[in-house]
């Protein structure tokens, strides 16, 4: 079966990518390592010791005590399931958005294209920082709001490309079949249009999360989004703003731990763009 | 030229719309908010309900909302933008006294990033598969990965409060009157390295790809078999044409100048435009903040435009059809 071969092909142009298979396992690492934070550290991450306040990293503590006495290392585990989490949630907003407006778009073109695009400039008008904090500052910072405002600001990139692919594939010749054929338009777009467009998607996506895990970070290090003492990557960084100079191990293990996820997860959808991309020829010829 | 005229006419009308849904989008937001600009005396439990409609009426709000959204519009190209809920000063007047802090900041984060990134990413693009070339590649890839915050507070604390090279924040020692070049200078560095690692690591990549496949083209290869040596190959022939979209690229973060850097700003503590949203969202100021977002999203509508233009103006393939 053809579809098979490609997906074969795709994934040996991936390993190939040695870059991108170590950051996969780096990735996969810090997820399981969020996931099993209760099997990981024996500490509580929100119980406060106020003995042992800024302690060093140590093997007892091996990323030191914050300025509550808490285990450093158990907030970062506990964290990066919130982040992670986050970062998941707002791509699957974004994509799902992005992918029904660009297909729209795309699919029925002129005056739907026309309209669909405008708002598309419009939204990329704002500067999407002060727009964050502006909702943040208006509806509040529980998850969900957070999620739905970074959802909402993300999704033209995807729409774009997805409007982009929706053009060109719409003339192919398999599709003008499928007209002639009788099959109607959402058995068009799910089963010959969509499928064809998705290896631009997964990157996307795959970006997605990387922009995400920052932007959530940027809002919790601000204040807004998710609030202490549920930790977060980023508000680990906001209590590490006023506690460097005493304990500068809170201002470098959390963001090593943001900065580990985006580069991982960076360096996967560059892998993924080459693998998916039928044109690229890789060194190794293949 | 006539067909460069017609193209920029054409931008130039899309704009409009796009500037008016802007200003549409901003007056539901500021029509959306709680505590408008009578929130204050309605909170007062000496004012009448009589004494409010008074005000609504001298204040226009009782006017339909289209009317009022005129009326909006063109106090806006007037030059009122209304009163800070918190200092009551001039919206207007606020911005400006920031503005010029950001600017001053923002453009010396421009000018490094230019002068770092081309060279680096024209000889990475004419070393391809070399170690530096890799370095390159490896070293940009990370760079855009720091969150810049993180790197801010690092930066901090190994040069600011460790090594005690640099200051930990503001634009100027504080007291100083005079102006001080070297203090200046060491008030820079920190933010400077901070802004601009972001912004290198992209152009750096952007031109060693538009480089690479313009040295690809075939009129590299007929200007190597010309004999011309190889240094006029690359820096008259490709460089000129593999710019054309780092440019535009270029045009577009204009905006940036203006809007400045919020979370930078607010960890350095930088007196700039990205201070000034800050510390108007913590307090709710509106007005404050509706002005600075209508001013961002106006210029990058007008950043847009331009790059567009400079587009269909350097590209010969635009110019001369």
């Amino acid at each position: 079966m053809p579809e098979r071969g490609q997906l074969r092909l795709a994934l040996e142009r991936f390993l190939d990518h040695r870059l991108a298979v170590a950051s996969a396992g780096v990735l996969a690492l810090l997820v399981l390592a969020a996931a099993a934070a209760p099997l990981l550290s024996p500490y509580d991450p929100e119980r406060t010791n106020l003995l042992l306040i800024f302690e060093p990293p140590s093997v007892a503590h091996p990323m030191g005590t914050d300025s509550l006495g808490r285990d450093l290392g158990t907030r970062i585990l506990y964290g990066g399931r919130v982040s992670l989490t986050i970062g998941v949630l707002v791509v699957t907003v974004a994509i799902s958005i992005g992918v029904l407006v660009g297909g729209i778009a795309g699919y029925y073109g002129r005056a739907a294209d026309a309209i669909l695009m405008r708002v598309v400039d419009m939204m990329y008008a704002f500067p999407r920082l002060f727009l964050l904090i502006l909702f943040a500052v208006l509806f509040g910072g529980k998850l969900l709001t957070v999620v739905a405002v970074l959802g909402a600001l993300s999704w033209m990139t995807t729409a774009r490309l997805v409007r982009a692919t929706f053009l060109s594939v719409k003339h192919r010749e398999y599709v003008e079949a499928a007209h002639c054929v009788g099959a109607r338009d959402r058995e068009i777009v799910l089963r010959h249009i969509l499928p064809n467009s998705m290896a631009p998607i997964i990157v996307a996506a795959t970006l997605g999360v990387a922009g995400a895990i920052l932007a959530e970070s940027t809002l919790s290090f601000l204040g807004l989004g998710v609030q202490p003492p549920t930790p977060t990557w980023g508000n680990l960084l906001k209590d590490a703003q006023t506690d460097m100079a005493a304990a500068p191990w809170t201002a470098v293990f959390p963001g090593l731990a943001i900065f580990l996820a985006v580069v991982s997860v960076n360096f996967i959808g560059d892998g993924l763009r080459d693998a998916l991309d039928p044109r690229h020829v890789t060194r190794a010829g293949r | 030229m006539h067909r460069v005229t017609s193209y920029i006419v054409r931008r130039l009308a899309g704009a409009v719309p796009l500037l008016l849904g802007i200003s549409v989008i901003s007056f539901a937001i500021l029509k959306a908010v709680p505590g408008g600009p009578l929130a204050a005396y309605e909170a007062n439990p000496n004012v009448t309900p009589e004494d409010i409609a008074r005000l609504e009426r001298v204040f226009g709000l009782d006017q339909p909302v289209h009317v009022q959204y005129l009326s909006w519009l063109g106090k806006l190209l007037g030059g009122d933008w209304g009163y800070s809920f918190a200092t009551s000063q001039p919206v207007l007047a606020m911005i400006g006294q920031r503005l010029p802090n950001t600017v001053y900041l923002m453009g010396t984060v421009y000018l490094v990033t230019l002068c770092i990134a081309i060279p680096i990413g024209v000889l990475a693009a004419t070393r391809q598969y070399s170690v530096f070339d890799h370095l390159v590649t490896g070293g940009t890839f990370m760079a855009y990965s720091m969150p810049p915050f993180w790197l801010g507070l690092l930066l901090i604390i190994v040069f600011g409060l460790q090594l005690r090279w640099f200051p930990l924040g503001g634009m100027t020692a504080p007291g100083a009157t005079a102006f001080d070049l070297v203090d200046r200078l060491r008030h820079l560095v920190l933010p400077v390295t901070t802004l601009a690692m972001f912004g290198t690591a992209h152009y750096v990549r952007y031109l060693r790809a538009s480089m690479l496949e313009t040295i690809g083209q075939d009129y590299v290869r007929t200007a190597r078999a010309k004999g011309l040596a190889e240094r006029v190959v690359v820096l008259r022939h490709a460089l000129k044409n593999a710019s054309i979209p780092l440019v535009t690229v270029a045009a577009l973060d204009l905006p940036e100048l203006f809007v400045g850097a919020l979370v930078t700003e607010q960890i350095f503590g930088w007196p700039g435009m990205g201070r000034l949203f800050w510390d108007a969202a913590t307090r709710s100021d509106y007005p404050v903040l509706m002005g600075i977002l209508s001013v961002s999203a106006a210029l990058i509508v007008l950043a847009n435009l331009a790059a567009d233009v400079l587009y269909g103006y350097l590209d010969p393939r635009i110019r001369y059809s």
